[in-house]
This record gives C-alpha cells, sequence and structure tokens, in this order.
C-alpha cells in the first residue's frame, strides 16, 4: 500500500497555495505509507538555469560550498537550504561539469534530481514531518506529486523513497509493484541509464525517460509503458509543463482524479482530495484501467 | 434526529452509536455529515433504521449491512455494502471497485457508474447499477442478480456459479463459462420487480440481455485433462 496525491493547477491565482494544499493532501494519505514520503514541486525557473537538488546533511558548508562550485564553474551559483536538502541554480550549460565537480569534490552528496523547474524532496518518517520539515506548505508552483510509502519491494530508505527523477524535469510516483523489473533494468542499462537503487519504480521512470529521449510525449511514453511494464501499478507522472495518470490493466490499486475549472487533483483516496477548495464542484471520477490521463500546460 | 458531523466525532463513535441500537429503537432516521471520503461510515449496522450520509465516502461504507437503509448523498469508495446481509444500500454517485462484493442479500442501487469486480462473489445479494459497470464484475458470482442499465467491462461474469446479470447496454466480453441465456417469463417479472425497487422507471424488459453460468466448470471434465 502507498497513498498519492498530485496537484496541476488552471487557475494561475492558485499558485502561492500550490505547496500549502499538496501538504494538506500528503498528511491524508499518512495512513497509507507512514515509512517515508517525498514531494516533486514545479516552481519557477528559467530554460537557461538548471536547478540541482542535492540531499546534503553538513548544514555548515553551504557558503563554502557555492563560493567553490562557482569558482570552479566560474560564475555565481545560488544555494537555498531546506533541511537536508539543498538547491543549486547553476547555468543549464554547466550542469555535467557541476555535477562532475561535485562527484569528485563531495561523494557524500546525492543528487536527488536536476530541472529547470522541477524540486525533490524526499525523507524517511510520516509524510506531515517530511512536509514540515522541508517547508512543503509555503512553496509555490503550477504542479506537484506527492508520495507516501509503505514500502514492500525494497527497504526503507531516503532513496526508496518517491519520487522518482530519471530525467531532467521528469519525475513518477508509483503505488503498487512491478515483476519484470529486472528485465527492465538490464534493457535500459544498454541504453546507457544508470540506476541508484533496486526499486521497481525506480525502472518505470528510467523507462518514461527513455521513451520520451527518443521523441515520445509523456502520453505515448506512458501508452508504450502498458506493454512494457508487467505488474500492478497507479502511475502519476510530471514533466516540465505535464502532469499524467496511468492504471494497469486491471486496475488493483485505488485512484481518484478531481477536475474542474481551477485544477486536476490526484489521490489515492476520495480523502486526500476533501481537503481542496471547490471539491464539491469538481467532477469527481475514477480514471479508467490501461487509460492515459494527460494535461500540458499551455 | 441524531445528527453526526464527522468532524466533530470520529467513524468509531458513528458506528458504536448505530451497534448500540435496539431493533424496536425510535431514532429510526440518521445523518451523518462531513464524511469526506473516510472508510467504514456505517458498516455492521444491525437495526430498521435509515441513514442519510450527506457527501462522498471511503472504503467499505455499510459493509455487512442488515435491515438498515442507508443513502450516500454523494460516491462510495471500495467494497460499498461488502457482504451485505439484508436492507438497502443506496450510492447516489458512483461506486468504486468491488461494489456489493460477497453481498448475501439485499438491495444495493448504484445511481451511477461502478467500476472493476462490482458483485464479485456475490451470494443472493440484488445490485443495479444505473450506469455502467468495470471488468471482472460478478466474477464467481453464486446466487442474486445484478442489474446493469449501461454497459459492462471485460470479462463479465467470469467463472460464475449461480446468479443472473441483466444488461440493458453492450457487454465487453464475457469471462469463461459466462454464457447469455434466454429470459423465461420468471426471468422478466423478477427484472420488472428490480427494476420496480430501484425506481426506474423507463424500464422496457425487451431492451435488456440475461446472462449465467455454462456450468461447465462444476465438474472436472476428462477432455480437459490435457490443459493439467
Amino acid at each position: 500500500m502507498c497513498g498519492i496525491v498530485g496537484l496541476f493547477l488552471k487557475n494561475e491565482q492558485l499558485q502561492p497555495e500550490l505547496g500549502e494544499h499538496l501538504s494538506r493532501m500528503l498528511a491524508t494519505m499518512s495512513a497509507r505509507g507512514p515509512d517515508s514520503a517525498g514531494i516533486a514541486i514545479y516552481g519557477a525557473g528559467t530554460d537557461d538555469l538548471i536547478k540541482l537538488t542535492l540531499r546534503a546533511a553538513d548544514t555548515d558548508m553551504d557558503r563554502d560550498l557555492a563560493r567553490r562550485l562557482g569558482a570552479a564553474l566560474k560564475t555565481p551559483v545560488d544555494l537555498v537550504r531546506r533541511s537536508n536538502h539543498i538547491v543549486v541554480t547553476i547555468p543549464r550549460v554547466l550542469q555535467s561539469q557541476a555535477l562532475a565537480w561535485l562527484r569528485e569534490h563531495h561523494p557524500e552528496i546525492h543528487l536527488v534530481s536536476a530541472g529547470s523547474r522541477m524540486e525533490i524532496y524526499k525523507e524517511v518518517g510520516l509524510p506531515e514531518r517530511v512536509a514540515d520539515q522541508f517547508a512543503l506548505p509555503a512553496m509555490q508552483g503550477t504542479h506537484g506529486i506527492g508520495h507516501t510509502r509503505m514500502a514492500t519491494e525494497s527497504a526503507v530508505t531516503t532513496d526508496g523513497a518517491h519520487p522518482f527523477s530519471t530525467g531532467a524535469d521528469q519525475c513518477l510516483v508509483h503505488n503498487g509493484s512491478l515483476s519484470n523489473h529486472n528485465a527492465v533494468r538490464r534493457g535500459l542499462k544498454r541504453e546507457g541509464f544508470v540506476f541508484e537503487t533496486e526499486n521497481d519504480s525506480e525502472v518505470a521512470a528510467g523507462y518514461l525517460t527513455w521513451r520520451m529521449r527518443e521523441g515520445d510525449s509523456l502520453k505515448q511514453a506512458l501508452t508504450s509503458s502498458l506493454v512494457a511494464l508487467d505488474g500492478f501499478f497507479t502511475f502519476v507522472a510530471g514533466t516540465r509543463d505535464g502532469f499524467a495518470v496511468l492504471r494497469d490493466p486491471i486496475a488493483c490499486k485505488p485512484a481518484i482524479l478531481a477536475e474542474s475549472d481551477d485544477y486536476v487533483a490526484f489521490g489515492s483516496e476520495f480523502r486526500a482530495l476533501a481537503v481542496l477548495p471547490g471539491i464539491e464542484n469538481a467532477r469527481v471520477f475514477e480514471p479508467e484501467p490501461a487509460t492515459v490521463y494527460a494535461w500540458e500546460r499551455r | 434526529m441524531p445528527m453526526i458531523d464527522l468532524d466533530r466525532q470520529t467513524v468509531r463513535e458513528l458506528n458504536a452509536a448505530l451497534h448500540r441500537l435496539a431493533p424496536d429503537t425510535n431514532e429510526t432516521l440518521w445523518e451523518v455529515t462531513n464524511s469526506d471520503g473516510k472508510h467504514a461510515i456505517g458498516a455492521g449496522v444491525d437495526a430498521p433504521i435509515e441513514i442519510h450520509i450527506k457527501g462522498h465516502v471511503g472504503y467499505y461504507c455499510a459493509g455487512m449491512n442488515k435491515q438498515a437503509s442507508i443513502c450516500i448523498h454523494g460516491n462510495a469508495g471500495t467494497g460499498v455494502a461488502e457482504n451485505m446481509m439484508s436492507g438497502v444500500v443506496h450510492v447516489m454517485g458512483d461506486a468504486s471497485q468491488s461494489a456489493g462484493a460477497t453481498g448475501h442479500g439485499g438491495l444495493l442501487i448504484v445511481d451511477g457508474d461502478a467500476a472493476a469486480r462490482c458483485g464479485i462473489s456475490m451470494k443472493g445479494i440484488d445490485i443495479i447499477v444505473k450506469g455502467s459497470i468495470g471488468a471482472m464484475s460478478a466474477f464467481m458470482a453464486q446466487a442474486g442478480n445484478l442489474v446493469v442499465l449501461g454497459d459492462a467491462g471485460e470479462a463479465l461474469g467470469d467463472s460464475i456459479y449461480e446468479a443472473t446479470i441483466f444488461v440493458r447496454g453492450k457487454v465487453r466480453s464475457l469471462g469463461a463459462d459466462c454464457i447469455e441465456k434466454p429470459m423465461a417469463k420468471e426471468d422478466r417479472a423478477r427484472l420488472a420487480e428490480l427494476l420496480r425497487r430501484a425506481g426506474v422507471e423507463d424500464g422496457d424488459l425487451d431492451e435488456f440481455r440475461m446472462y449465467g453460468s455454462a456450468r461447465r466448470l462444476y465438474n472436472f471434465h476428462i477432455d480437459n485433462i490435457a490443459s493439467y
């Protein structure tokens, strides 16, 4: 059992409240996943800059790190700390250089995600506490996805927490378990993918990233995952401007969607949606099995 | 009339109060507000009362119901009226998967759609869905009637024992050992009565088709030996 929440705003006026609503939704799903929680949030950003979300526990080194990384890249580096995560913003063209520098000088720092707009925060512990730890309620943005995990396939670790990100601005959360992830992982490794965990959901994220790298849209990538991935799943995926939902053909794992003029909201259970403003006027429905639901920001 | 606000009281408190009711109780009309998708609301009621739940409910609402008439003014989550024994459960919105699962008796009415596995392993319950039902509905159904005014998803009535399925719309596919059967006079009368109880006015019986068990899975068949 796991819990998923997602919120994709259509009404720009709600953007300052994104984190607040997501936090409340996430808290309602604690019972479905008390082991760990994670959030992907799509906030402000520009195409020429990239935000690296890094897990770096040592809070004393921030200023020094920004200075040294900036010197190595020959550009000022913006660094924002949220608990044990930091977000480092650098010019996009310097991304691989920055990551190489970090690997060499700070192997203890772990890359969580990269993207022009997406930041990912995840940690073990009760979802409500995790949300507060990262000050999620104050975050702003256009869309976000959260996950509460009850671990089945691999250990309760921060690395095993969702969302998984295997490409810039791409993230995936998963409720369920895949049975052919080892075979798919081997295939993706041949395509050059490097996996950080033994987790089945990371493989699904990698698969979608691979499909989109090959030219698929998010919707097309999810459609082909119906053939490639075997197992139980409810997926919620995010890209820089997109948000999508897919359930496996048997639809074992719960899912409920609400759509209004203001937003599209996803919850594993209706309880997660009940906290949203205007939910009584939204169209509430269960996504059909093996059917991709996708929304794109214009 | 007892009014329970689930923002102020817990589901456990509500259910405990309902379980305490004597068969001859005078508290026969209950209203529940702020249900907000909470689980197990009104589960295990055994009294001839009427309960109105003014909102969406979560899992297993009205489960194991006996005698009570429970109306959900919204959508229901997984397993609404599961294992119902008697009484009436009325969902005014949509029902999620496994609606009426394993029900022994009583009547479940869904005004909207019901998702996958509606009436799975039903054992005597009558279910009327005014919209459509999802895949694998009436899987291993043993007794009772499932009436669908809309369409049915894949593998309808898979491995069905003895239950009757009436569908007015399209059936995407029939499951193993489920076949269409000719409607006899008694079947038509039963369907007419079920429609009447569900308040369906426009039910033209000729529009329905009836499905049930071919009874080929009841016993081991020597011709299938090669399959094992």
